[in-house]
This record gives structure tokens, sequence and C-alpha cells, in this order.
């Protein structure tokens, strides 16, 4: 995708049929920390990856919660994000106040997708650019939607985004057929697990050999259990069961480094690729 | 108090000591049926009521609930419309009863079937309940009231809740909403109420046989002593069929079995 004459404006449409600047849009949740969201048959987890931007500041909010049944995961520009949970608290507050039950969550999907549509639409207002994963539980059952700066929402088995997003997408079609049996804890181990293969190669090699400092942010709803971001201690609990669950995959990981000429030092020499940086405050890296 | 032998007033400019206070800008402020709105242009409203329908009875059993009212709208005291309708399918899962000024319940009404065909559109087998629908009708009847603009409508709300729980509500013109297994309006209230409070069992609910029992003598003892009841009603029930599916409809009309032999008997007639 590169510049071209039909990208100036989001109210114009290019000759193919495409919006460029929808689109461009799209990318920002690519440059986004990877967020992982899957459900079972009781309960919907959400996995955030929330490394902080230096090491001197705390890391970015990933997860905002909304309502008792309902939370979401963002990646993309935090600002926007915080927009839109505003505004998703605020209709789940009314339609508490009005009708004395929560949003349905599909209904709520359908709302929103219509207010992030307007944005598509004028010359003055540019889209969101924020991509969410929302986990919620309603009568109808645990619900993940992915909701896209493109105003789409999908209601997923299981999904993931951000950087680096793919291996996590992978590890989740691959064990998707066993996610409708899960219990509670099996259900949070194989977010945790498929959010490990999303972390930036140097941080995978260094942080193998103790997960429990993996920098993540875990949160479910579900029956029973109203949305709830887990602590540090729980946390540590399912990122060590995680551990026990997966002992053969941190073997082959170790084979791998053992391959690689020893490094000198405390840093390695070749910093490999890395994600491009971007002037507007996101939850990078 | 008293001086030189002549009672003195208590206070003076106030309203006299056991009168119901007239607020100034009101006309005739005592009765709150006639309250009249004035607003700048010197025109007056009146939101009293005009056309109304006496009495609604809402009873809970075990299954479901039954909400019975007579098919008369009255207009002062002429019994002007005898074949009206008053209780409401709404949607598969409540049944709504309208007493008061059967304008009132025409217009909101409208509003509700608004609301569900709303909930049609979306298509996504979410259909409305009846807690929610009483809770939004309390907001919506409070907050004209509270503008002085009121709805003068008493209405029994009853359905299947979540969990195929029987659910029945009443919510009156000032948008106080009270839940029990037994709501009434108007005379209902000081006539069946009684009746039916009596007749519940300490440690479970009532029967569908032993609801409808009690709906029929009701609708008799009204009959007898409300002179703005008729001898025809309908009742509508709403019961759970099995886990997924309602039973949601309004029957009728039935017609009270009127015994006037005793008349004979009375002597001065």
């Amino acid at each position: 995708m590169f510049r071209n004459q039909y990208d100036s404006d989001v109210t114009i449409w290019s000759p193919q049929g495409r919006l460029h600047q929808v689109e461009y849009a799209m990318e920002a949740v690519k440059l986004g920390t990877a967020t992982v969201g899957l459900k079972s048959a009781d309960y919907a987890v959400l996995v955030a990856l929330c490394k902080p931007p230096s090491e001197l500041s705390t890391s970015q909010r990933k997860i905002f919660s909304i309502d008792d049944h309902l939370g979401i995961s963002i990646a993309g520009i935090t600002a926007d994000a915080r927009v839109l949970s505003r505004y998703l608290r605020s209709e789940c507050l009314s339609y508490k106040h009005a009708y004395a039950a929560s949003y349905p969550v599909s209904r709520l999907m359908t709302n929103l997708g219509n207010k992030m549509q307007a944005t598509t639409q004028r010359y003055d207002r540019r889209p969101y650019g924020v991509g969410m994963l929302v986990a919620g539980y309603d009568d109808k059952g645990p619900h993940i939607y992915q909701v896209m700066p493109s105003a789409n929402s999908f209601s997923c088995k299981a999904m993931s985004i951000g950087s680096r997003s793919q291996s996590a997408r992978t590890y989740l079609e691959r064990h998707l057929a066993s996610f409708k049996q899960c219990s509670k804890d099996e259900i949070l181990c194989h977010g945790i697990q498929a959010i490990r293969g999303s972390l930036p190669s140097e941080e995978a090699a260094k942080k193998e050999e103790s997960l429990a400092q993996l920098n993540i942010c875990v949160a479910i709803v579900g029956k029973n259990q109203p949305f709830k971001i887990l602590t540090e201690e729980e946390n540590t609990k399912y990122l060590n069961m995680a551990d026990e669950l997966a002992g053969s995959v941190i073997h082959l990981k170790s084979d791998d480094d053992d391959d690689q000429p020893p490094q000198g030092g405390d840093e390695p020499a070749e910093p490999g690729p890395s994600d491009p940086l971007v002037d507007v405050p996101m939850d990078l890296p | 108090m008293f001086n030189n032998g002549i009672v003195q007033p208590l206070w003076y400019n106030g309203p006299s000591p056991g009168q119901f206070y007239n607020f100034p800008g009101y006309a005739n402020n005592g009765n709150m049926k006639q309250c009249h709105e004035t607003n700048n242009s010197d025109s007056t409203r009146s939101t009293a009521m005009i056309t109304t329908g006496s009495s609604v009875l809402g009873i809970k059993f075990d299954q479901g609930v039954l909400i019975a009212a007579d098919t008369l709208v009255s207009y002062g005291s002429l019994s002007r419309f005898q074949n009206i309708d008053r209780i409401f399918k709404i949607n598969d899962n409540i049944i709504m009863g309208g007493g008061g000024d059967f304008a009132d319940i025409q217009s909101i009404m409208r509003s509700i079937d608004q609301k569900m065909i709303e909930d049609q559109c979306y298509a996504d087998n979410i259909a409305m309940r009846p807690k929610a629908l009483a809770t939004w009708m309390t907001r919506v009847l409070y907050n004209r009231r509270s503008r002085m603009n009121p709805l003068f409508i008493d209405v029994v709300i009853g359905g299947i809740d979540e969990n195929n729980e029987p659910y029945l509500a009443n919510v009156d013109l000032r948008g106080r909403a009270f839940s029990d297994y037994v709501v009434s309006t108007g005379f209902a209230r000081h006539l069946a109420l009684p009746l039916v409070r009596e007749k519940k069992p300490a440690d479970r609910d009532f029967t569908l046989e032993e609801a409808s029992e009690l709906i029929r003598q009701c609708m008799e003892v009204l009959y007898y002593r409300d002179t703005k009841n008729s001898s025809q009603y309908t009742v509508g029930v709403c019961k759970v069929k099995d886990s997924t599916s309602n039973q949601c409809d309004v029957e009728g009309p039935f017609q009270v079995d009127e015994k006037w032999s005793f008349a004979k008997m009375v002597k001065g007639y």
C-alpha cells in the first residue's frame, strides 16, 4: 500500500472501490502490541501484552472494564480507545438505568459500529485509530467481538490483533476445537500460551527462563463472574500454570538459543528488526 | 392567644390549620385529579382524566401471571365504550393491563409497540423482558410527573422474566413501581387485594387453577361493588410452556356470573 492520489481524504473513493484512509487507519491497529481474546462455554478471556514504552514509565492500559458483564482490550491509539470506552460505559449505564438490565453485547456492538461508521463518511472527522477485542457475557452466553477502525464488528470464537499477532492466531486456530470444553483455568492458560508467540524475539530469548516475568494483563468475564482484571498474584499463578502445561515448548526454544553464537555483555549485539516508532502515544512497542 | 377576649389566629397569610395548602399559581389545587398547567401564552391544558378504564388485577402463579380487567371504558359516570380490551399482549414474554385515562394508555401503547418493532428489526432473538419494560415505564412516568405533565395511567405489567421466573409489577402515574405476587389498580386495590392476600398459601405460590378461581371471584366482587365496572372481562395469560418458549395470550371475553335473585328478598325497593 503506497501513497496515491485517492488517499488524501476519507470521503474520496479510489477507482478500485476502496477507501484508502480507512485502510490506513487499520494499519494503526497493527502498530499496537498484541492482544488475544478467546472464549469457552462459560467464560470469555482477554490477554494483552503490556510492555512499557521505556524503562522509566509504567505500561499503557490495554484492558478497560466497561460494565460488570463487558470489557475491552485495545490495540492502537490509546487516546481514541479512551474516548470509545467512555462512550461504551455511558451507553451501558444509561441502559441499566432505563431497563434495570445489562446491555446485550450484540446490540452494543451494533450501536458502536454505527457510531464509528459516521467517522468514515464525513470530511471533518477521521476514523478511530483503534482496534478492540470485546469480551462480554449475557444470557446468550460469552461473546468475543473484534471491532476495527472500519466500523466492522465481527463475532469471533477467538481472535488476536496487534503487531506479531499472526503467531497467536495460529495457536488459536490449532487449539480452537478444544476451547468449548475448557475449564476456567484451562482457558486462561490457553490465552497466555497464545500470546507468548507475539513477544519480540529478543524478549522471548531473555524471558524463557522465567515466564513469570512476562508483562501481560489478563481479564475474564463469564457465568457468575463479573468482568475482572486479574491481580499481579493471580497473573503469576496462571503464568506458572501455563508454564507447566506447556513444558515441552520451552525446551524447544532453548535448543534454538544454543545454536546462536554466545553473546558477550548484557545486551545482544544485533537488536534485529524493530517496530516503527510513532509520534502519537500508542500502546507500544 | 386570647387578647381582649377575642380569638387571634395562629398565623397570618398562610393556610388555615387542617386545610390543604393551595400553592400559588395553581387553580383548584386541592384535588389531584384536576391539574391545570399554565404556560406563557396564557392557555391552560387540563390533564384531567376523561375516558377512563377502571380496575386491573394481576396475580402471579407458579408457572406465570394472569392479568384481568373488565372491558369497559367510562366517560365520567357514563358507561361509554363497553367492549374495549384493556389487556395487551406486548411480546411473547410480556402482558400489560392498562387502567386510568384510556387515551394515555393508547399513547403509551404506541411507544411500546415502536419499541417492540425496533426489537424485531434487530432480528437477534432478543425480546424485551417484563422487568425491563416496567423499569422503562417507571422512568418515563416519573419524568412526565416531574415536569408536571403526567400520563394519567395505572398499569399492571407481568410476564416471564429471565430464567423462566414469573414477574408482576404495578406502575402508576407518579412513576411508583411495585412488584409482588398480587397487584391491582383502582377499586381492585381496595376490594380484590385483601381477598387474594387472604387466600395466599404461606409456603408456596398459587397454582393456575387457584389463580383463575381468584380472578373469577374478584371480577364478580368488583362488578357488584364498583359502579365503574361492567360484567364482561378479559384475562391475559403468560405462562411458561417449556424451557425456551412461553404461552402468552389474551383470553376472553368472559362474563361475570351475575346473581340477582337475592334482590327479591331486599325490602324497600
